[in-house]
């Protein structure tokens, strides 16, 4: 019998295994929501259908999936570098507020200003620094927001789920008394009570994106914009960063395991700091694009979620569902815009109402979560599988059993301390 | 004496004459854990199970004890057969078992823990009166001197043991389990446990001990029935036995017992410490003004119970903790409180007591493993960034065959290989860095005989090139094999230092327990 290739095919088996708890998860999920639909009246499989065709049904369909995937992809490729690092970061909405209110700031800014004589030459050269300028400061606005909390963690403790839940507070408060005072649109100043900026000029805008595929191209009549394509971009740059890296490397060893971390040297507190800072940036760009490429000015009901639409707690389901792997990142993204968007055909056809969606992610998150523990204890039962590998040793029989309690007596100890 | 008294052990409850296991299969997936393993234990006797991690000791007597079911086999007890579904039924069928980690809730009394998970005698009210009497009749006959009423926090290791003891003495076990249960003692401790142990033998009772310490077995037990890759190899008369039989018949091939030292070839000093002294973790004294002064080419053992600053000891050299007071010196240079990345620079390997959880990180591949403090050397990375991993790959393969790690692949993520193969991946990590100054704190602690001798052999050559290493260690045996000097420590403070030229055990035992 071959051995190597026998190894290999369990090997691949056991990764199998593993994905199958994300779709386990996803299944479960539907089956429950499946339940409130019948329990709402209705026939889930014809809810499904209306959710499906709301999605992808349509051109316009999918470009609203792709639309609302963005801040959530770009949101999510954070969430995944501080959750690699260690850091539960629950602050993605409001790190993407301060996003939006750096960038768009510096957008409003950078408009009004005047042209350098030199660059009126070259058509579209301002445009290009207002744009990069905005996302810029909405990375560094998000990117310190988030940076503060993982600062409290390093130096005092804090714990960073209690710190990025309070900042979420802040920033909405924040934008709320800016977008009613300073920022608010001279040109609605005094008339109605809209919490909104003025509009960004043509310039500061992302351009639209469409496919060169038909006439016209595709997505041509629709609104989505280039933020997609740069939230795809840096998602693969992320990985790389993380798994090809000295310093995605130093990231990840301390998200796994602090003392074997300072162990090797490596500066714990600078680690959890900077997976903070990354991840708040990302959160920061979320927010800044949403500006420049679809709102075209800051705008909030006052609401928690006025704003963001909860793209920041989304986010962090879709880098979970994603695998923690900014690439996983991806489909997941597009998949919980295809939820949101779908939900509400689902709304306007049967009367379900959309925010159902909001107990169906919710569902998800459980169900991926418990679905990690599961993976947890079967890899544990593969460490007694494995005691005795094979392709460069002898093969011999191996006492499975003995390995089971211990390894989970380690990980309460682990737990524990 | 009629027919049932003689059955009666001095608790009052009923003997098992005998036990036996013939035929016994169980299959993990993939794995063949135990094959047709024969094993029995008769009242009076103490049997002794040997083998290397991994031969299936473990998974045998955790069937006798329900937590495993046989898949093959047959289990009789005074020869009815019996099934054992739980260890609620392996108690009430009179078996017990004293675990190597104490299932003692540290807070609650002796007489609490015993009566935890049992049912009261008053229904919803307790009845520790009850208990403390029954513990005190029962330490009364088995001589176990143990007060009910204290504290568990505040017995020392070998107390707590014997409270093990007597909670399954109280639950009315005739044949008792013990697995290593000598692990966690001293020398005197030791002692302490066989004459109970041979008690309780004399008494009536069965005992199945658990070890992979040979000379413990030849000393205490009948029997030795010794395991190998889930099989039985033989089951013989202690009389019969002798260290390199045992040890043969354990690894399926001769063992080196005794090493070949090369004589002392003492260089310069290379690491220094001057009245060290550092907080334990708990905010107490952990280290009281130590001073020590280690030679390129020679060994040091560190000889004491754990918990006496053995830890703090190698965390203040490798800069993993804070000295509060004193100076370490590295080549002549002022480390004192200098961050590890900086230590590693000049040459300062440390092999963790706690290999799993400093020593690796477990969901990280062998080569990611392998350039833990080097994952950012230039010659694993282009421009200090982009990590090679290639080159990384390929030197951890070198490291793998050299050190004779068994791994899949320099892929495998470290959690699934065994832990002798995590402790050689550690110091092959270590030794590739080529160290001046080593400190190896437990580096065989729950590692085979085969891959002990290995690391043993390592640590020797390693010696003979001027390394200059500290070996901490609990197990006396390794550091009396290994050391050229051995410092005691008891306190946090090196209470006694001696050249390693037939040191008395004895000494050394009374030097641990803070005793002259």
């Amino acid at each position: 019998m071959n051995q190597a290739a026998d190894t290999g095919l369990a090997a691949r088996l056991n990764r199998l295994v593993d994905f199958a708890p994300v779709l386990i998860a996803l299944l479960l999920a539907l089956v429950v929501s499946s339940v409130l639909l019948v329990a709402l009246n209705t026939d889930p499989l014809a809810a499904f259908g209306f959710m499906l065709e709301g999605a992808v049904g349509t051109e316009n369909a999918t470009a609203e999936t792709l639309v609302k995937a963005t801040p959530i992809l770009f949101v999510g490729i954070g969430i995944t570098i501080a959750f690699r690092g260690g850091m539960i970061n629950i602050g993605g909405e409001g790190q993407m507020i301060a996003g939006a209110l750096a960038g768009t700031t510096m957008a409003l800014a950078l408009g009004d200003a005047r042209i350098p004589a030199e660059m009126a030459k070259t058509p579209g050269a301002f445009d290009l620094i207002i744009v990069t300028s905005a996302l810029i400061a909405g990375f560094l606005a998000g990117a310190l927001y988030g940076g503060l909390a993982g600062f409290l963690k390093a130096y005092f403790g804090v714990n960073e789920i209690l710190s990025t839940i309070m900042l979420n507070q802040i920033a909405v408060q924040m934008m709320n008394f800016l977008l009613n005072g300073p920022l608010l649109d001279p040109a609605v100043a005094g008339f109605n009570n809209i919490p909104k900026t003025a509009r960004l000029v043509t310039a500061a805008q992302l351009p639209r994106l469409s496919l060169p595929l038909g006439d016209p191209w595709i997505f041509a009549r629709t609104r989505l914009h280039w933020g997609l394509v740069v939230a795809i971009v840096l998602a693969v740059v992320i990985y790389i960063f993380l798994w090809r890296t000295s310093l995605g490397y130093r990231i990840r060893a301390v998200g796994e395991n602090e003392r074997a971390s300072s162990y090797a040297g490596i500066n714990v507190k600078r680690q959890m700091m900077l997976s903070m800072f990354l991840a708040g940036g990302f959160a920061g760009l979320a927010g800044v694009v949403q500006v420049l490429g679809l709102q075209y000015r800051l705008q909030t009901d006052g609401s928690p979620a006025g704003f963001t639409a909860a793209a920041g707690f989304n986010g962090i389901v879709a880098a979970l569902f994603g695998g923690l792997n900014p690439i996983g990142a991806i489909p997941a993204s597009a998949f919980f815009g295809g939820l949101l968007v779908g939900a509400q055909k689902m709304q306007r056809e049967i009367g379900v109402p959309a925010s159902l969606i909001t107990a169906v992610n919710g569902l998800i998150v459980v169900f991926v979560v418990s679905s990690e523990i599961f993976i947890l204890q079967r890899s544990k039962r593969r460490v007694s599988l494995q005691e005795t590998p094979t392709a460069l040793g002898p093969t011999k029989a191996t006492e499975t059993g003995s390995d089971l309690p211990d390894s989970a007596n380690e990980a309460t100890a682990e737990e524990a301390s | 004496m009629s027919q049932t008294e003689n059955q009666l052990l001095p608790t009052g409850h009923a003997r098992i004459d005998s036990l036996t296991m013939s035929g016994i299969v169980k299959r993990f997936p993939g794995v063949l854990a135990a094959d047709e393993i024969d094993f029995d234990v008769r009242s009076g006797e103490i049997h002794a199970l040997l083998g290397e991690n991994g031969a299936g000791k473990s998974t045998l007597m955790k069937m006798l004890y329900g937590l495993y079911h046989p898949d093959e086999g047959e289990i009789r007890i005074n020869d009815a057969p019996t099934i054992i579904k739980s260890p609620i039924d392996a108690i009430q069928h009179g078996i017990g078992m004293i675990h190597q980690h104490f299932m003692l809730v540290p807070s609650l009394t002796v007489a609490e823990n015993i009566a935890l998970g049992m049912k009261s005698s008053r229904g919803f009210q307790l009845d520790l009166d009850v208990v403390s009497q029954r513990v005190l009749e029962l330490s009364d006959i088995y001589n176990l001197k143990v007060d009910p009423h204290l504290p568990i926090w505040q017995l020392a290791v070998g107390e707590q043991q014997r409270v093990e003891i007597l909670r399954a003495l109280y639950k009315g076990a005739a044949l008792l389990i013990l697995d290593e249960p000598t692990a966690v003692l001293t020398p005197q401790e030791v002692d302490g446990l066989f004459r109970i142990l041979n008690q309780l033998a004399a008494d009536g009772h069965g005992l199945v001990f658990i070890s992979h310490k040979l000379h413990e077995v030849l000393e205490i037990s009948h029997r030795v029935t010794v395991l190998r890759d889930g099989r039985r190899v033989n089951t013989i008369p202690t009389s019969q036995a002798t260290r390199p039989k045992l040890a043969e018949m354990m690894v399926g091939r001769p063992v080196l017992l005794e090493y070949e030292k090369n004589p002392l070839q003492a260089r310069d000093d290379r690491l220094a410490l001057q009245d060290v002294s550092a907080l334990s973790n708990r905010g107490t004294t952990g280290l009281d003004a130590v001073s020590l002064q280690l030679r390129g080419g020679e060994i040091v053992g560190i000889a004491g119970v754990s918990g006496n600053g053995q830890q703090e000891l190698a965390q203040c050299i490798t800069g993993l903790r804070e000295v509060t007071a004193g100076s370490v010196t590295v080549d002549g240079s002022d480390v004192t409180n200098a961050p590890p990345a900086a230590l590693h620079a000049i040459g300062l390997s440390y092999i963790p007591e706690e290999r799993m959880i400093d020593g690796v990180i477990k969901e990280f591949s062998v080569a990611e493993n392998y350039v833990l403090q080097d994952h950012g050397h230039p010659k694993y990375t282009t421009a200090r960034i982009f990590m090679l991993f290639n080159k990384i790959r390929q030197a951890c393969r070198r490291a793998i065959q050299q050190f004779e790690i068994k791994t899949p692949s320099t892929e495998t993520l470290v959690k699934s290989l065994s832990g002798g193969n995590i402790q050689k991946l550690v110091l092959a990590r270590e030794l590739s860095r080529d160290p001046g100054v080593l400190i190896a704190a437990q580096p065989t602690r729950g590692v085979d005989i085969g891959a002990t001798e290995y690391i043993h052999k390592q640590l020797l050559e390693e010696r003979d090139k001027g390394t200059a290493i500290l070996l901490i260690s609990e197990d006396l045996d390794e550091i009396r094999a290994l050391s050229d000097r051995i410092a005691v420590m008891y306190e946090g403070r090196i209470v006694g230092e001696v050249v390693n030229d037939n040191v008395d055990v004895e000494q050394l035992g009374l030097l641990m327990t803070g005793g002259v």
